[in-house]
């Protein structure tokens, strides 16, 4: 008898789906389906035509599809239009920054990052927003991280929430601070879907197992600082800078071992 | 130049386009929303109206002072202590001219009762009166007040609702207050914000609806414990319960809450008002919950109130409700609901909601769409009091938005370690322990008022910078009011933890107007819930006499309705709550008309 598969090009979008429907039913986080629906219609639009553009064929839409439901969720305003401008420019960067022909960040960390350096009077991130509840928080942990296991990525998140952990406590030592206070922000939304999604991406995570410990570590370490000067979206300025940093030498390092390998 | 080249070039710059969008919109706003600012008669050729601070030249001069909470909570004081400062109106002495209550929240601070003199000055009576000392340990701090004749003696009475045991006082003539608080029945502790005068059950006898915000078993200023925080930021079960007393007409109220379904919830309200939005002839209650969603209780027949927020539209979205205002903005006989939340750029846009009727109004459940943004009064700062109030006369509702939360230490914030604890789990918000100290910093401080004026074609356009009601202190609770007989309505508006600032209103002189000071005889003495409806210049506008609303105020009891350049109204009519409608053909403009309730059910006054 054949086993039942999930495509792994379909576990993600499935899962942020799964998520947001789950979220949705018990707290009703989406305000309308409106937003939600011009993010991710934002996100497939601008996809399909840079990439017919660009290469003259049409692609897969799944990781479009991502980014506008990541928009859709992680964008917080009660205009429409920055819904759709964070998945056109998270869908549209991939296009425009990119190192021996990848796209070098996040798209929707980089989306979410511009927004907030442009707009940032017309929107905020999901951060203080919403539910609270502990049994719905451990589901959602429980499940995704099920699933990153599945995948094979859950080494990051383990990395990366002990590191969390280990420099929230540092935090709290050099600043007096509640240790709780400082853990704080690991329980909220916000964290679920960057440590699930965001850091797991596989077209910007490095390619071997250590070199992602070590990358998720250097999130970490920078988002402490980010922390340290009061930074409300630290994790994403975080991954912003040591993301495309760390591609980028992972890519080079390969190309040398390619080169000595090809060389011998 | 190769393809390849050029697909990059035409990318990037769709790129750059994309990104240069918020600039180009915030260029375009600030060019259609550029302020005008010039001398007073040529603004009030533009705008209709200009703002005059003239507190110190009328003799107020009260300074509001936050209540200081118990120790546990002293590093998040400002926070908690964030609220208090108060203002009602009434012409207690039935003279005529409208007076105007202010309170305080530190324990032997007074609060007080400026009377108007009718000369363009006011004096604070309180104290002479009996209504100044009810900041006292043990009893409560002064959260805010309402004014409602609730046994029908021709003088309005005086509710003032504490964080600690609510207050009643029975206005003996205009000439003293006696406090019948144990004699009327009303229970030891309650952490109310909120306080609303109404007829629940069309008795003819003014009951009382107060909300809880904190627990009722929390005591602020002598804590058991310190887990009384919300338990979530957006989805809070841990508030205060809400009460209706019913009126006995004996002096005495019995709490009927439970029975009347209003205990299903344990929200943080933090505001209240009543109207007839679904035109059933019963009063229904509106409620803005802070970390949670907005709420509407149908009444039904007196006998039951039903929590239709969910249905009605506007219960779905959780956000920081602050204020609840009522007005029929669109001049067509229909109520809107104005409710304020907070909005902090880059950290928590919420916006504040109007709630328009939509067209599938109908029956029992009235149905609402929020249009803030679409007519453009969406994005405030840090709300409170919001507050329609037709400031030009012209016809249009516009609307007063205070705003401003804890100005502190300059050049300081506190919302990055807000944010963090608010988005933790509920063990960690609920604990006030776990929360970061504030260390005298700035918490959405230093925001200035809005002012929105109605173009009455469905936008608003913010004026305050230029009408001279740029007020940038911490803005609560705002009432208007005609305090010089002019017609126009001056502004009152109660600072947190600083003065009240008193502001007249100059209008445009050719701008008429038409009041209305209705007199309950078979409904109650204040006419609270009893409607108008001006039937003029093609248009119906509907008022109703307010038991209290917005944040934590109350404005003038009579009627008042700008009118612009019309010279002629068609007709008025009063819709008691007794049922009986009378009409007034042709009222003469520019003056208040007294109405007193007829015993017939449909009586036509001419006063031409």
């Amino acid at each position: 008898m054949n086993e039942f598969h999930i495509p792994k090009s379909y576990v993600a979008p499935l899962l942020i789906t799964g998520i947001l429907l789950a979220a949705h039913i018990s707290f009703g986080i989406l305000d309308t389906y409106t937003k939600l629906v011009s993010a991710i219609t934002a996100a497939i639009t601008t996809e399909l035509l840079l990439h017919r553009f660009v290469t003259g064929k049409w692609r897969n839409l799944s990781s479009a599809y991502i980014s506008g439901i990541s928009a859709g969720i992680l964008v917080r305003s009660p205009m429409i239009w920055p819904f759709a401008l964070c998945a056109a420019i998270s869908i549209a960067s991939k296009y425009v920054f990119r190192f021996r022909d990848s796209h070098i960040w996040n798209p929707t960390n980089f989306g979410i990052v511009v927004m907030l350096i442009i707009a940032s009077d017309s929107m905020a991130v999901l951060s203080i927003q919403w539910g609270n509840n502990m049994w719905a928080m451990l589901v959602i942990w429980l499940v995704g991280l099920f699933t990153i296991w599945r995948v094979k990525k859950f080494h990051i998140c383990a990395t990366y929430v002990t590191f969390f952990l280990l420099f929230a406590w540092v935090r709290s030592v050099y600043t007096g601070q509640l240790f709780l206070s400082e853990v704080a922000p690991l329980t909220g939304p916000m964290y679920q879907l960057f440590v699930l999604f965001m850091i797991t991406d596989p077209k910007t995570t490095v390619s071997t197992n250590k070199g992602q410990m070590l990358v998720a570590f250097l999130i970490a370490f920078v988002e402490m600082f980010f922390r340290l000067g009061e930074a409300v979206y630290a994790p994403f300025y975080a991954l912003f800078i040591v993301g495309p940093i760390a591609f980028i030498i992972d890519k080079l390092i390969r190309e040398k071992k390619e080169r000595q390998i090809s060389e011998k | 130049m190769k393809k390849e080249t050029i697909n990059k070039i035409v990318v990037t710059l769709i790129f750059l386009m994309l990104v240069s969008v918020p600039f180009g919109m915030k260029k375009y706003d600030e060019y259609a929303n550029a302020g005008f600012v010039g001398a007073m008669e040529e603004v009030i050729e533009r705008y209709g109206f200009f703002l005059e601070d003239v507190t110190s030249q009328i003799g107020v001069d009260f300074v509001h002072v936050r209540a200081s909470v118990d120790e546990k909570l002293l590093h998040i004081e400002p926070q908690i202590s964030s609220i208090g400062a108060s203002v009602s109106v009434a012409d207690f002495n039935n003279n005529g001219l409208p007076d105007f209550y202010l309170t305080s929240s530190e324990f032997g601070t007074k609060n007080a009762l400026y009377m108007n003199l009718g000369n363009g000055e006011f004096v604070d009576v309180a104290e002479e009166l009996g209504v100044a000392d009810l900041n006292i340990p043990g009893l409560g701090a002064s959260m805010g007040s309402i004014w409602g004749d609730y046994n029908n003696s021709g003088y309005e009475d005086l509710l003032v609702y504490r964080w600690g045991r609510t207050e009643l006082f029975r206005n003996d003539g205009g000439e003293g207050f006696t406090n019948v608080t144990e004699e009327a029945g009303l229970p030891e502790h309650i952490n109310s914000n909120t306080a609303v005068w109404l007829d629940y059950n069309n008795n003819g006898y003014l009951d009382l609806f107060i909300a809880g915000y904190y627990h009722e078993d929390v005591n602020l200023f002598d804590l058991a414990h310190t887990r009384m925080m919300p338990d979530s930021y957006e989805y809070a079960t841990n508030g205060g319960l809400n009460y209706l007393f019913e009126n006995q007409g004996d002096g005495t109220f019995v709490d009927v809450s439970e029975k009347m379904g209003l205990h299903e919830t344990r929200r943080w309200t933090l505001a209240a008002a009543s109207a007839d939005i679904n035109d059933s002839g019963y009063p229904d209650i509106i409620l803005a919950n802070d970390y949670g969603v907005d709420e509407i209780f149908i009444n039904q027949n007196g006998e039951r109130f039903f929590n239709t927020g969910q249905e009605a539209g506007l219960g779905f979205a959780p956000k920081s409700g602050m204020s609840v205002a009522i007005g029929d903005i669109m001049n067509q006989g229909r109520y809107s609901i104005y409710i304020t939340n907070i909005s902090e750029a880059g950290v928590l846009m919420q916006g504040n909601n109007l709630w328009v009727p939509t067209r599938r109004s109908s029956g029992d459940i009235p149905r609402f769409r929020n249009l803030a943004g679409n007519m453009g009064v969406e994005i405030g700062d840090w709300g409170y009091g919001g507050q329609f109030i037709d400031l030009n006369n012209n016809g249009n509702l516009d609307l007063y938005v205070a705003n401003g939360y804890v100005s502190a230490e300059p050049d300081t914030d506190y919302w990055y370690d807000y944010a963090r604890v608010v988005g933790g789990n509920r063990a960690i918000i609920i604990d006030a322990n776990n929360w970061p100290a504030m260390e005298g910093r700035t918490f959405s401080g230093y925001q200035t008022n809005k002012i929105w004026l109605n173009d009455g074609a469905g936008r608003f356009q913010e004026v305050a910078r230029s009408v001279g009601g740029a007020l940038d202190l911490d803005s609560r609770s705002i009432a208007y009011a005609d305090l010089f007989g002019n017609g126009s309505m001056d502004l009152i508006v109660a600072n947190q933890h600083q003065p009240v600032i008193i502001y007249k209103n100059h209008t445009k002189a050719d701008h008429n107007w038409v009041g209305f000071d209705l007199k309950g005889t078979k409904s109650n003495r204040s006419a609270i819930g009893a409607e108008v409806i001006l039937h003029w210049d093609d248009k119906i506008t509907k008022k109703q006499v307010s038991g209290g609303d917005a944040f934590s105020s109350q404005s003038q009891r009579p009627l008042h309705f700008g009118l612009g350049l019309v010279d002629q109204v068609e007709k008025a009519e009063v819709h008691w709550p007794s049922g009986i409608i009378q009409t007034i053909e042709g009222p003469k403009l520019n003056r208040y008309h007294v109405v007193e309730e007829a015993e017939d059910e449909s009586v036509v006054i001419s006063t031409q």
